[in-house]
């Protein structure tokens, strides 16, 4: 593993781990937000029959 | 009387939110493509477009497909053909909607393949058929003997020949696949339910720390600074780094990485975008399931199973463009769990949950065509489903048949999963920024969001994205029209394995010209009943 090796890998790493927190901590301290964020899993496409 | 515990359930429900726009995401191009991928390219290389990929084509055009797929709900539309003929009503607009068709439709024939092999693998460390297989592949010294994992992978999918699946009588690969099949279909005909989300919510997190112990585990192999070099280190065994970045190819796999991940340029965002209400959020939604499958992609996948295979298969092995990217892992992480304690369980654990994160997202791949069929042709859900679920059984028993070095998967999984999401991706940043225009299209995105896009994004995506996709696209027709080996348009003429292929897939997109051709006389005959 040369220097820009670790460089590039903890730029990486960091990188999508700070994001990530930085959007888990604005879902937890945005009011509402809950009741207004959807994903495929959970949108209903109201089409049982 | 006691007062319920509003900050616990207000906590759960932040969380649930939280792992379910993540598990949406997350699934197999985590952990098995985007590592076959890299290891490909050679790691280091490939990070580069892949990040630049990630910021200026994959998040900014996740929001703006969330945006035009509410925009087309609204005005009465839930399939990408018809999304498309409300935002611009133009003739050709529909048609060219068929992208958003073929593109979930078919992915899916290869997806539930691979799925099924997920669910085999869970299933061989819970009766003990890999823990067999370890003892026979331990080497004197310590170690493994690779091929012995290779050679079970390679009888198991049936890569050595042609109809070797269906030749040898054996019974387990088709057994798996059928309940694959079956699985995804009877969550499709009841439709996703809060059930299934609840599920879900506990497989995310267990997913999740399933991998992090096993990245501990390959943090921990001897050697394992020899590996992450491989992955991370700027510079490739055979070109130089400036060279190696001069690759289109590269710049076209890890683009297309990009969006099968995000699963941007699918049709799928588009179609449930337009189930959402008008003041319902997108932005945050979507930075956060982008935010959180790229952790689980960079920082999970690439970090568990590149390594390993540079250190249990060796490079020329993992570097050696064998069969399909998806081949990697199942090569790789059978001898990690073999060298890890607990490792029969922690394998099962890993593999299972692997095939739940895999089947909730190819029950959304078949939502697009099944939108269609509703609104285009006025079938039920059922109905279909009972439709599609014949036209990618045709799909997967091709893949199954033909699957000699997984060739065919390879030509379906570069022409649709690399190739025409592409061209959906462009179309539609071209929509869009053109189309739409970045102020409306802007709007729509701020409308009920909780986090401020950057007014850039709209820039981004009207100049930069529509450019930077079309000299991507460009550069890799100029190289494949001057170099023979690894043409992808050569070897359609050369194996017939990959003609077959091509051509299924052209049937499959005439197919639903054919139904986008009938639902558009339909929409028209409805507008004109109304006027």
């Amino acid at each position: 593993m040369t220097l820009g090796g670790w460089v590039v890998m903890l730029l990486s790493v960091g990188g999508v781990t700070a994001w990530f927190s930085w959007c888990v901590y604005q879902v937890l301290h945005e009011p509402g937000a809950t009741r207004k964020m959807h994903s495929q899993i959970d949108i209903d496409t109201r089409d049982r029959g | 009387m006691a007062q319920p515990n509003t900050q616990k359930e207000s906590w759960g429900t932040q969380i649930g939110v939280i792992l379910a726009v993540t598990g949406s995401a997350v699934g197999l191009g985590n952990f098995l493509r985007f590592p076959g991928l890299a290891a490909q390219y050679e790691g280091g290389a490939f990070m580069i477009p892949y990040f630049v990929a990630l910021l200026v084509l994959g998040v900014p055009l996740a929001w703006a497909e969330w945006a035009m797929g509410r925009l087309g709900g609204s005005r009465g539309f839930n399939s990408t053909p018809g999304i498309y003929r409300a935002i611009w009503p133009n003739r050709a607009s529909p048609y060219i909607g068929v992208l958003g068709m073929i593109v979930p439709v078919v992915i899916y024939m290869y997806y539930v393949l691979i799925e099924s092999w997920c669910l085999a693998y869970a299933y061989y460390f819970l009766d003990g058929s890999m823990a067999e297989l370890g003892k026979k592949a331990a080497l004197p010294g310590g170690g493994f003997n690779k091929q012995i994992y290779i050679d079970f992978f390679n009888s198991f999918t049936g890569s050595l020949e042609n109809g070797a699946l269906t030749a040898a009588g054996g019974w387990a690969p088709l057994a798996f696949l059928a309940v694959c099949f079956a699985i995804n279909f009877w969550l499709i005909y009841r439709g996703l339910s809060k059930g299934i989300e609840k599920f879900c919510l506990w497989a995310m997190p267990a997913l999740i720390v399933c991998a992090a112990l096993v990245l501990v585990r390959v943090l921990t192999l001897p050697n394992v600074t020899e590996g992450l070099g491989f992955m991370w280190n700027p510079r490739t065994e055979n070109v130089g780094f400036v060279q190696s970045l001069m690759n289109p190819e590269m710049w076209l796999a890890a683009t297309g990485q990009i969006f099968f991940s995000l699963s941007v340029g699918f049709g799928i965002i588009i179609t449930y975008a337009s189930y959402l209400k008008k003041d319902d959020d997108i932005a945050l939604s979507s930075l956060t399931s982008c935010a959180g499958n790229e952790f689980c992609e960079v920082a999970l996948g690439g970090m568990i199973t590149i390594p390993a295979a540079f250190l249990f298969l060796g490079a020329a092995q993992v570097t050696a463009a064998s069969g399909s990217a998806f081949n990697l892992g199942f090569n790789t992480l059978p001898m990690v769990f073999e060298s890890m304690p607990l490792g029969r369980a922690a394998g099962f654990l890993f593999f299972f949950l692997l095939f739940l994160a895999a089947v909730t997202s190819s029950i959304s791949m078949l939502q697009p065509a099944i939108a269609l069929l509703e609104e285009g042709l006025g079938l039920n859900r059922r109905s279909s489903a009972t439709l599609l679920g014949f036209v990618t059984l045709m799909g997967t028993g091709f893949l199954f048949y033909f699957s000699k070095n997984s060739v065919a998967l390879d030509t379906f999984d570069f022409w649709i999963g690399t190739f025409c999401i592409y061209l959906l991706a462009l179309f539609q940043t071209l929509l869009f920024g053109w189309v739409l225009g970045i102020d409306r299209g802007m709007a729509e995105i701020d409308r009920g969001a909780k986090v401020r896009v950057p007014r850039v994004v709209g820039y981004l995506l009207k100049y930069v994205s529509p450019a930077y996709l079309s000299i991507i696209f460009l550069s890799w027709f100029y190289k494949q029209a001057t170099v023979q080996e690894g043409n992808r348009f050569v070897a359609i003429f050369k194996d017939p394995t990959v003609a077959m292929a091509v051509v299924f897939i052209a049937l499959v997109a005439g197919l639903f010209l054919l139904l986008i051709g009938q639902s558009v006389r339909r929409w028209n005959q409805h507008r004109e009943a109304q006027t």
